[in-house]
């Protein structure tokens, strides 16, 4: 038996708090919505007491991409759209890792919009964040495949020339997906009962959290952070998103059962509000991992099963 | 059954040399063999070509893979090479539709696949004239021609037959025109599936092989087939070989080595698919891409006995990112692929580089740039894989000579990533690939395997890159460690692996990365020479020419040329005291399956002149003035061409 599997037997009763997984102070800008982030994620970290050192955040480039650098876990800030290829191989090498995997709306959408359409059909067990604020911030605003059309940026001053891309009608289209939500960075009961619901489902877990950029961005979505009216919570008294806080400030609420994919993409269609909630989860989908994992092989095995190959290369 | 060797009579005295050593024997009969009227002349030849060639889809290459097997079992030295057209069924009786294989048999042990052929067995008259106007056939090669054509109903193939002949017949060949079709529908109903097996037969009988030894071999390539297959495979061998000694006149004989030592034969890629899983890597990602391909499909069908995941990503540079997930989280992984697929992971390996996450990775090379030449050789990735990163991403490259390196190299690969926290480059190439040869059976040892990933708690103020102040090297803070945590990153960090953009941690960090290179440089052994260790030309040569410039060094020493030569099995870092190796030969130079230009080309001059690419490393590496011999014909050097090479260079 190996190491790893040896520490899952010990006995491990740590208990933590949201401190305990503290990074250095992000330096992200105030106001910047991924700080909100940050902070909702040490939270469901402290509440399922994940063991730091079995957690492992991966991330894209971006300013969403510098999480792992705020958390004392284990971290992996790789390139840009690269992030789910790297935390599929953890996942595969050290099934019996935590994976968290971070990315901008550049990094799902734009440059690894190949992996995200893959990642969602392997559906490793993993919970992977798209922090979406519809433009490029690291690298001081392009237009992003979300940017809304006609909004100005950098490199398409006049306006964005085309209707922006809906990630999550794309991510409900894709065979094999198993959880797919949206929540809001500035409504952090929700996007804590988000995170937590995407936490605990065996499989990939995709959440698209919306979220302003104060720089580049705070038009887009100030009008809603205002007007809570704007918003459209789906709801479910057996399997949605449950986020009592809510239930006075936002009004507007359609009934959805995560289980009717139809409804869902019927849902995740451009609308007046903006919806937030679980548009998709079926928990009985096959997980990528769970095909391939494998009996491991002591050497002594191997030697012998190797020595039988090479008989059949005999001369 | 077979003629066996030792009850065939005298042979000629001077076997074993190149000379025409003809004695005619009378053969015992075989049991249930055929009433001969006049005994067969039987050659005795201490190395034979045998070129089988058809259209796509007609198993040419199985045949000459059991043949190869058989005949290395046998105990003669083999290296097959697979003829391969670019298109899965390119246009039938075309030029360039040539599908096939040559197998090179030999009385000692065979290293690369020679220079003509000495017996061509076709299946239609067009693939044939594609080999002839190749340069591939020997003078006055024997032809074993499929005869049907000769009778075709269709004017224009009758014609085109007529045509191909007159070329033929007048480039001196001995042609023997062969019933393969009629012969073989006596057996199967479509002789396009079982011609293979009559050849087989044929050639079994030309070489006195084993008909046992066949039949076994059959029943393996066929394994997953019905035995209802295999039956009609042997029907077709037995027939072929009855054929042969019904109708053909002459036998070879190449002379078997006496060894003790076990043999395994196999492929290049199946070596490294062998040696990966000897190495104790569970993990191998890869994407589809011609001639790296065969690897996964050597893994796909055994890698999960071992416990190991093949997996098959969604594109080149997913397989490379899974990789080195899968190394970072304690494993180390490996990735399969060609030129193409090495520039798309261009930027993760910079990423492996950067945060010293051990990656192995396996380049079969094949013609460049762009799609090229996707079933061909070529060794023109050298520089891409030392250089091809932007910025400076120094990492370890290695290149197996012989198939049997080809398993080694993947123990030595994945040690060397992990040790030295280490991108490790396998620079195999189309030739090893699909070239077959037998070699010492591998001894598998416990060490191999490696360790599970340390899972023990970091020490007290630890680092994740404590970078030693003299070798570079670090103590790596896998995942599941207590008190490790950090996270790495493709940002300039320090030695806690915080992103640190201050210039004095940059240099050093670059300096740590790069130093792990020369401290792993100075374990090596200056290569060693082939041939005297001084004299007028040393040939210097890496990957899979070896068995080709030895060869040619040999022949060129016996005519009293002093050359020798060495190979290179690590381009990076190069092994130590090379320039004084050099110094000891008046001239230096290298051969390569890679462009350079022509010194007396239009517009050349000694500086603009593109060289070869081990020249420009060895010339920058060394100061000595290394010239270059390459070639870019898509197809393995011939000894031949670099004996020919060293006489001009030596007058």
């Amino acid at each position: 038996m190996s190491c790893s599997l040896m520490h899952l037997l010990e006995e491990d009763d740590r208990t933590f708090e949201m401190d305990d997984y503290a990074g250095p102070v992000a330096r992200w800008c105030s106001g910047c919505g991924d700080h909100s982030v940050l902070t909702s994620v040490q939270r469901v970290l402290a509440a399922a007491d994940a063991k730091p050192e079995r957690t492992v955040f991966v991330s894209g480039i971006g300013c969403s991409s510098r999480f792992p650098h705020y958390l004392r876990t284990y971290g992996f800030h790789g390139i840009h759209g690269r992030a789910l290829p790297l935390s599929t191989g953890v996942k595969l090498s050290r099934p019996e890792l935590d994976v968290w995997v971070v990315m901008g709306d550049g990094d799902c959408v734009s440059i690894g919009a190949g992996h995200w359409i893959h990642a969602v059909r392997y559906n490793v067990d993993m919970t992977a964040l798209m922090l979406d604020n519809n433009i490029y911030g690291l690298t001081k605003k392009q237009t992003s495949p979300t940017t809304p059309q006609g909004y100005a940026s950098n490199t398409q001053p006049y306006g964005s020339w085309l209707p922006a891309l809906n990630p999550l009608e794309a991510t409900l289209g894709v065979t094999n997906a198993s959880f797919v939500a949206q929540t809001a960075e500035w409504l952090p009961a929700h996007l804590m009962a988000t995170l937590q619901a995407a936490h605990a489902h065996e499989g990939f877990s995709w959440v698209r959290i919306l979220q302003r950029c104060p720089h580049f961005t705070a038009d887009l979505f100030g009008d809603v952070v205002k007007d809570p009216s704007r918003v459209e919570l789906l709801v479910h008294d057996e399997r949605g998103i449950q986020a009592p806080a809510l239930d006075r400030m936002i009004e507007h609420r359609v009934t959805h059962d995560p289980l009717d994919l139809d409804r869902a993409r019927e849902l995740a269609r451009p609308s007046d509000r903006i919806r937030l909630g679980l548009f998709y989860h079926d928990p009985s989908l096959p997980r990528y991992e769970e095909t391939r994992e494998l009996p491991r092989h002591t050497v002594t095995e191997k030697m012998a099963l190797l020595e039988q190959e090479l008989d059949r290369h005999a001369v | 059954m077979a003629v066996k060797l030792d009850s065939v009579g005298p042979v000629s005295e001077d076997a074993g040399t190149e000379s025409e050593a003809v004695s005619a024997v009378s053969a015992e009969e075989p049991v249930d063999g055929p009433i001969r009227s006049k005994p067969p002349t039987r050659l005795r030849r201490p190395d034979h070509s045998v070129e089988i060639v058809s259209d796509s889809g007609e198993g040419a290459q199985k045949c000459g893979q059991i043949f190869g097997a058989v005949s290395a079992k046998m105990g003669n030295g083999v290296w097959t090479v697979e003829i391969i057209p670019a298109e899965v069924e390119p246009p039938p009786r075309s030029l360039a539709g040539a599908s096939g294989i040559r197998i090179r048999l030999g009385d000692r042990p065979v290293t690369n696949w020679g220079d003509e052929t000495d017996l061509v067995v076709a299946f239609n008259e067009q693939v044939l004239l594609g080999r002839h106007r190749l340069n591939s056939l020997r003078e006055g090669a024997t032809i074993l021609l499929e005869k049907m054509w000769a009778t075709h109903p269709d004017d224009s193939i009758r014609a085109q037959w007529n045509e191909a002949l007159e070329e033929l017949s007048a480039a001196g060949y001995r042609i023997i025109e062969v019933p393969m079709e009629e012969e073989c529908l006596t057996v199967v109903e479509n002789a396009r599936r079982g011609k293979n097996m009559f050849v087989l037969g044929m050639l079994c009988w030309i070489f006195d092989r084993d008909l046992e030894r066949a039949r076994e071999q059959i029943a393996d390539a066929f394994r997953k087939k019905s035995d209802a297959v295999v039956e009609r495979n042997h029907r077709l061998l037995d027939l072929g070989w009855r054929w042969a000694a019904e109708n053909l006149d002459e036998q070879i004989e190449v002379p078997v080595m006496e060894s003790d030592q076990e043999m395994v034969v196999m492929n290049g890629n199946e070596a490294i698919a062998l040696g990966a899983i000897a190495s104790g890597m569970e993990l191998a990602a890869m994407y589809p891409i011609t001639p790296a391909t065969s690897v996964s499909h050597s893994l796909g069908e055994i890698f999960q006995r071992f416990g190991g995941v093949l997996h098959q990503a969604e594109d080149e540079i997913a397989a490379a990112g899974v990789a080195i997930g899968g190394s970072y989280a304690g494993r180390c992984a490996f990735t399969i692929t060609s030129g193409p697929g090495l520039a798309l992971k261009t930027e993760f390996l910079g990423l492996a580089v950067m945060t010293e996450t051990p990656l192995v990775l396996v380049d079969v090379q094949r013609g460049g740039p762009s799609t090229g030449l996707p079933t061909k050789v070529e060794q023109s990735d050298l520089l891409a894989a030392l250089y091809g990163q932007p910025g400076d991403a120094p990492k370890i490259v290695l290149a197996p000579a012989t198939i049997e390196e080809c398993f080694h190299a993947m123990i030595t690969a994945r040690r060397l990533a992990e040790l030295f926290r280490a991108v490790v480059i396998v620079l195999s190439d189309a030739n090893l690939a699909t070239g077959v040869a037998p070699f010492p059976r591998p001894d598998p040892q416990a060490a191999w395997f490696g360790l599970p990933p340390d899972q023990s708690p970091v020490p007290e103020n630890g680092r994740p890159y404590d970078w030693d102040a003299e070798t570079g090297l670090s103590d790596r803070f896998i995942p599941g460690r207590p008190e490790g945590m950090h996270t790495v990153t493709g940002l300039a960090h320090d030695e806690r692996s915080k992103v640190a953009y201050d210039s004095a941690i940059n240099e050093r960090a670059s300096a740590a990365r790069s130093r792990k290179l020369a401290a792993f440089g100075s374990t090596l052994r200056p290569p060693p020479v082939h041939g005297d260790p001084e004299g007028d030309l040393l040939v210097v040569g890496w990957g899979s020419t070896r068995g080709a410039i030895e060869e040619a060094v040999d022949r060129a020493r016996a005519d009293g040329m002093k050359v020798s030569s060495t190979h290179l099995t690590f381009l990076s870092p190069l092994p130590p005291d090379l320039g004084e190796l050099f110094s000891r030969f008046d001239r230096v130079m290298t051969v390569e399956i890679n462009y350079s230009d022509a010194p007396d080309a239009p517009f050349v001059t000694p500086e603009n002149r593109r060289r070869g690419q081990l020249s420009m490393l060895l010339r920058s590496a060394t100061l000595v003035d290394v010239d270059c011999w390459t070639r870019v014909r898509g197809e393995p050097l011939r000894p031949g061409a670099i004996h020919t090479a060293i006489r001009e260079r030596l007058q």
